[in-house]
């Protein structure tokens, strides 16, 4: 179907979707990286749920304290990409993973990784915000790390309104703390997310459209939040809104059908980018 | 033609709409029944009397089920000690851990376990307890409600944490906190209502059981201070006084018989604000 859109718009000489341009990875073009700048570094990762591969032999490095934001159309991976990032896979017994991520320097999936500790330095924001309905604001933000394994009540009251005030929710709640999270409005709960991941203090953070169902007044918060996070740790989004990608991002990775099309500074990606398929796509001529 | 036959068609209507009401008040009316007749002939007999004094030998006026009402507390908190860990961490495993293959296999023994008739449950903890022990007990009585519990606890406790959205074990796990703990603190904490829901409801089926404690706890007339001992009932007292030829008995039958009524619905309406406030509270 989506084929047949770009027939459509596209002059036929220019139409690659088969061509091998599109399809081998493409190399980055992040030639001022070097490995110490790296977050993450991936290497050949496939994901497979059942016999069906779903992200195929994606290589991409994640530059330490940036915004990098992965697009494409809908089904393409990038949740796929985002959850291999943490190991989130190893909930669904269907999925496998094979190639390899590091994160600054140490394999994720190595025999001596472990999924429960990675977690801890890989946090998560997911699109749907999903509070724990049982616990108030602040028990919310210190569930993290009061299970794991902070005792000391100063630490976690001390670590609790730290991450509200970066998740800028700090001065809506500081007067009702001990309200039920599901009281606040949907933007400030996925706040809250924002806040509970960042109280475990990760050292990536990957968010997955974490907008998307939110309104504008409320995404421009978070987006506000995002460029002021990225002082202290590296953030990784995915986004269906290029507009936002453009705005937030420092690097923009460019997934189709599983593949990574192309990666390049977000300013490149959206003004010259190296394959055709990626200016169909950013000039909004499919996805 | 068609209009001719509209009031005779609306009219058939209306009489099919009667008939299903009328069938579907029959539901109400046994209970209504129930009630009424519990209340007739057993209210003269409630009194303080009944829930503090020892049965009387027969031919003496008065006494009461105080030595009843305690063996069935007894009892069902034995019946608790065993079925709610027991039942609650399988629902866990159920819901949370384990293969399809194994999981399909002990949903499938709960449920026929579930569908087993008391009665056949009291024989065999007669055989395998009663016999070996010589004797009938409080112990052997607990635990043949407490194996009646497991499996009801076990499936009840298991759907609510399958109704806990995987968003909320994904966040969880997503903060680097290990699964037991997820499971624990996050998924058991958010289903906590229900699972104490389905306890409360298979604490008030046990706390009606009869057949199989006619097997195992026996009953008594006086207070039991040893586990090892019989131990009385509400349920067997009202059974024991209900086929004795004495009318004081029989007034003090429907007396425990309404007691217990009153008790296993105040442990449902109980679930139900339980349950009404959770939704509620949380939409
Ligand atoms: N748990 C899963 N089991 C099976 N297939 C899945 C699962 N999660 C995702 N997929 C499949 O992987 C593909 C990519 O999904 P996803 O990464 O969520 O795409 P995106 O986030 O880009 O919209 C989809 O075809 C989806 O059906
Ligand atoms: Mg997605």
């Amino acid at each position: 179907m989506t084929t047949a859109t770009i027939e459509k718009s596209v002059p036929r000489k220019r139409l690659a979707i088969n061509s091998p341009a599109i399809t081998a990875p493409a190399a980055s073009r992040l030639e001022a990286l070097t490995p110490s700048d790296w977050a993450l570094d991936v290497r050949d990762l496939s994901v497979y749920f059942g016999t069906n591969r779903v992200l195929k032999d994606v290589s991409l490095q994640v530059r330490n304290r940036s915004v990098t934001a992965i697009i494409g159309p809908s089904g393409c991976g990038k949740s796929t990409f985002l959850r291999a990032m943490n190991r989130m896979h190893d909930l669904v017994p269907e999925a496998r993973v094979t190639g390899a991520v590091r994160l600054f320097g140490s394999s994720i999936y190595g025999p001596e990784a472990d999924a429960v500790a990675v977690r801890r330095r890989v946090g998560m924001v997911f699109q749907k915000s999903n509070p724990f309905p049982t616990l108030s604001i602040v028990d919310n933000v210190k569930v993290g790390p009061r299970l794991g394994g902070v005792r000391q009540r100063s630490v976690l009251d001390e670590r609790a309104e730290r991450s509200l005030r970066l998740a800028a929710l700090w001065d809506e709640v500081k007067d009702r703390l001990n309200a039920p999270a599901v009281s606040l409005s949907g933007g400030q709960q996925q706040r809250l997310c924002i806040a509970r991941a960042l109280a475990v203090e990760p050292e990536v953070l990957l968010m997955d459209e974490p907008a998307s169902a939110l309104d504008p007044i409320a995404t421009a918060r978070i987006e506000e939040l995002i460029l002021n996070l990225k002082k202290d740790l590296t953030i990784v989004i995915v986004t269906h809104n290029l507009q936002q990608a453009a705005r937030i991002s420092d690097y923009t990775a460019f997934f189709y059908l599983g593949e990574l099309v192309e990666y390049d500074t977000t300013s490149k990606i959206f003004t010259g980018p190296a394959r055709q398929k990626t200016e169909d796509y950013v000039t909004g001529r499919f996805g | 033609m068609k209009a001719a036959r509209y009031p005779w068609r609306k009219f058939k209507d209306r009489l099919m709409q009667l008939v299903m009401g009328g069938c579907a008040m029959l539901v109400i009316a046994p209970l209504g029944l129930v009630f009424f007749h519990l209340v007739k002939s057993g209210i003269s007999a409630v009194n303080w009397q009944f829930f503090t004094h020892l049965p009387k030998p027969v031919g003496e006026a008065g006494g009461g089920m105080a030595n009843a009402i305690i063996g069935s507390l007894v009892l069902l908190g034995e019946a608790a000690l065993l079925g709610v860990p027991v039942g609650v961490l399988g629902g866990v495993y159920l819901s949370e851990y384990g293969s399809n293959r194994l999981n399909f296999w002990i949903r499938f023994s709960a449920d026929i376990l579930n569908g087993v008739p008391s009665i056949i449950w009291g024989i065999v903890v007669y055989a395998l307890v009663v016999i070996p022990m010589k004797g009938f007990s409080a112990l052997a009585g607990g635990l043949v409600l407490g194996l009646m519990m497991i499996p009801l606890i076990m499936r009840t406790t298991e759907e609510v944490l399958i109704l806990v959205p995987n968003c909320y074990r994904e966040a969880g796990t997503a903060l680097g906190i290990s699964q037991w703990r997820v499971v624990v603190q996050i998924v058991m904490r958010t289903a906590l209502r229900g699972t104490v829901t389905g306890i409360l409801l298979a604490l008030a089926r046990m706390a009606g059981e009869t057949a199989p404690l006619l097997f195992t706890a026996f009953g008594n007339r006086f207070w039991t201070h040893d586990l090892t001992n019989p131990i009385a009932a509400l349920p067997l007292q009202i059974f024991t006084y209900a086929i004795s030829p004495y009318d004081d008995w029989h007034r003090q039958a429907w007396a425990g018989a309404l007691v217990l009524l009153l008790m296993v619905t105040a442990v449902n309406v109980g679930v139900r604000v339980l349950t009404r406030d959770r939704m509620t509270e949380d939409p």
